[in-house]
């Protein structure tokens, strides 16, 4: 099916040429960190976690996401999905590939990366990371391969395949909760230590994920003959909105912890992102601007009239997806390291090498996932079916 | 091999010449071509069970009396001095009695002068039940079990700081950047690091198993006991025994090795 690949468009051609020149940069730039050290980020003794971290965090949420259209499809047989869980699929396999990526790049001696295997360590909850996300990475591939490939041949997909299919359904979360015990079981980190960090890793990536699949399926719509369907996407907005509604709930319950027991190192990280602390407020924009974000999109989301217009669930979706990015794929690893272990601040900023190595590796990410849908894609115009069973 | 050089640096009566995961000493073992084990402990080296320091606050006095210290173990330890705060390096330092003890009495403004102008010396805590070690996806950081020492592989490190993240008192370093421009005279018996690789104060592990008492005891001038907890006759327990001392963050269990006197 690759060969599928190979065929496109202009417009095609010249995102893939896109995406090669952002990965070429972000890779001078790894060079130089490579050689340098990662001095070259704004990481710090105190915030020694950052953008990258931050990104491999939010990203496993959208990998996790992809159980939310095959979860429907195949356990209640929900059929609008039937086009789309291979997008799901698709995307939690670009989506795993980043957030391997995004450790790599982290690590201050990458050729030794491999000592995680060599010296496995069970009391580490980095070695269950590292099982759970090449797992659901197999898992993915295996399932989405399967089943384009018997859907290209025009036959239903393999009987053993659906085993896979319910182990990858169960996986999925746990892919997410092993992330969040990262940071939830580290004694001392007021901000992260709380029972709901793995539910609350849930209920944002059940909302950035599918929003992100709403816009992917839009594009998909605009630039090729394979249309995902109204149906599926309107049902992808309603699982958007309730798990949008539980983020902002569950971000709710921090607030009236942390606020209501006024236990200062409790509140003082949410005091530095929200508003500022000791005059540090380099996060305070941003934090803000997420909120924004998301109340725009829960109005939105809310109001099933404006959800039905599909411009309107696209703006819902972008807000939603970039609300959810700030708040994860920034402020919450910062927010964990200020103040520090002396209740001192040192601010946290990226520097333009590291945010370009981040985009260098979100380029990979849709690179493949563009190889991946086009692929997809293809195998639909072909077949040519308005109705795929898998 | 890294196996080899582990058990290797168990070994404290070679772990002198051996320093952090030793090179020279792992080609010492290939020439000798013999296992890490047959070698014999040095007859000096300090027998202990849990090591500890208490530190005297009350003999510390001037800033030479702090300087001192640090400077003895930041000299022999190669440790670099990067001149910005983003990416120190630090093993001991000093922190105020507010910032060392966040949860002793945060925000007290009524406690005695003394403590509030104090300025505490802080250092890895060798708890005794460390997070970093916990949370270490290669054994890299390891609690030494003859006596509680916990250590740092620099050979096996990945620099992943999740160590950093883990542990709840900022003990440990990272270099950012290859140290050994930065530091001013390098200290031929003991390895320099790398850059992206994690460091922090070792006990003077290396010390200890020639007989020596850690650099930083040794400078103190008798304003820092070391010994060993388990032994009921040791000085620091007699000391601790006989005066108020007090534990940064005891509340998070991680059990630390280090005490501060604050009492008579
Ligand atoms: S003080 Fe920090 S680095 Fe030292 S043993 Fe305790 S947790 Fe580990
Ligand atoms: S940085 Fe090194 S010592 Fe620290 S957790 Fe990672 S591998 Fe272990
Ligand atoms: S015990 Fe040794 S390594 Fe640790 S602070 Fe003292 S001198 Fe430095």
């Amino acid at each position: 099916m690759l060969e599928t690949a190979l065929k496109g468009s202009r417009t095609y051609w010249i995102w893939i040429l896109f995406l090669l020149t952002i990965i070429g940069i972000g890779l001078i730039f790894y060079i130089k960190q490579f050689i340098v050290g990662l001095g070259i980020t704004g990481m710090s003794r105190d915030v020694s976690w950052g953008f990258y971290i931050s990104q491999f965090t939010f990203l496993v949420g959208i990998a996790a996401s992809g159980v939310m259209v095959v979860l429907p499809y195949y356990l209640h047989n929900y059929k609008a999905f039937g086009r789309i869980t291979i997008l799901g699929e698709f995307l939690a396999i670009a989506a795993v590939l980043m957030c391997m990526l995004f450790i790599f790049v982290d690590l201050g001696q990458p050729l030794r990366v491999l000592n995680v295997i060599l010296h496995p360590t069970p009391n580490s909850v980095m070695f269950y990371d590292m099982i759970v996300l090449s797992g659901y990475l197999f898992l993915n591939a295996l399932v989405g391969w399967t089943a384009l490939s018997s859907e290209r041949k025009g036959v239903p997909p393999p009987k053993w395949l659906k085993i896979f299919v319910i182990i990858s359904i169960v996986w999925a979360p746990s892919i997410h909760t092993v992330t969040a015990f990262l940071y939830q079981g580290l004694p001392g980190k007021h901000f992260w230590m709380t029972a709901i960090m793995a539910a609350r890793f849930l209920a944002s990536a059940f909302s950035s994920g599918p929003a992100l699949l709403i816009i992917l399926a839009l594009i998909i719509r605009k630039f090729t003959k394979f249309d995902p369907g109204k149906e599926a996407i309107q049902a992808l907005g309603k699982i958007v909105t309730y798990f949008m509604i539980t983020n902002v709930f569950f971000l709710g319950l921090e607030f009236f912890t942390a606020f209501y027991s006024a236990i200062p190192a409790h509140t003082h990280p949410f005091v530095y992102l929200y508003a500022g602390l000791e005059g540090y407020n380099k996060l305070v924009p941003l934090m803000w601007l997420s909120n924004i974000l998301a109340i725009i999109s829960l109005v939105l989301l809310v109001i099933p009239q404006l959800r039905r217009n599909e411009m309107l669930l696209a703006i819902a979706s972008v807000c939603v997806f970039f609300s959810l990015w700030i708040d994860k794929g920034f402020g919450l690893i910062v927010g964990g390291f200020v103040p520090n272990s002396f209740e001192k601040i040192t601010e946290y900023w990226p520097t333009i090498p590291e945010v370009l190595i981040a985009l260098g590796v979100w380029s990979i990410g849709f690179l493949v996932l563009t190889i991946l849908y086009k692929i997809a894609v293809s195998v639909r115009e072909e077949v040519g079916s308005i109705d795929i069973h898998h | 091999m890294s196996i080899r050089r582990r058990d290797f640096l168990k070994i404290a009566g070679v772990s002198a010449i051996a320093g952090i995961g030793g090179v020279s000493a792992l080609s010492l073992l290939k020439i000798k071509g013999s296992e890490a084990s047959s070698y014999i402990e040095d007859p000096k080296t300090l027998k202990g069970k849990r090591w500890a320091i208490a530190i005297d606050i009350q003999k510390f006095q001037t800033p030479e009396d702090y300087a001192r210290v640090i400077n003895a173990c930041h000299s022999i330890h190669n440790v670099p001095d990067i001149g910005n705060p983003k990416e120190e390096i630090k093993w001991i330092w000093t922190e105020s009695y507010e910032h060392s003890f966040p949860s002793q009495d945060y925000g007290n403004p009524y406690i005695q002068d003394h403590l509030k102008k104090k300025p505490f010396l802080v250092l890895c805590n060798h708890c005794d039940n460390p997070p970093c070690v916990r949370v270490c996806p290669t054994k890299a950081t390891f609690k030494r079990k003859s006596d509680g020492i916990v250590m740092m592989d620099m050979h096996r490190c990945i620099g992943c700081r999740f160590c950093m993240a883990g542990c709840p008192y900022g003990a440990r370093s990272f270099n950012w950047r290859d140290p050994r421009p930065y530091i001013k005279k390098i200290n031929p018996e003991f390895p320099a690091r790398m850059k992206g690789v994690v460091e922090k104060c070792t006990f003077c592990y290396q010390r200890i198993a020639v007989g020596l008492q850690p650099a930083c005891v040794e400078a103190s001038k008798g304003a820092m006991i070391f010994g060993d907890l388990a032994d009921p006759n040791s000085e620091i327990r007699r000391v601790l025994s006989s005066r108020y001392t007090i534990r940064r963050k005891p509340e998070l269990g991680t059990n630390p090795s280090i005490f501060y006197i604050i009492g008579g």
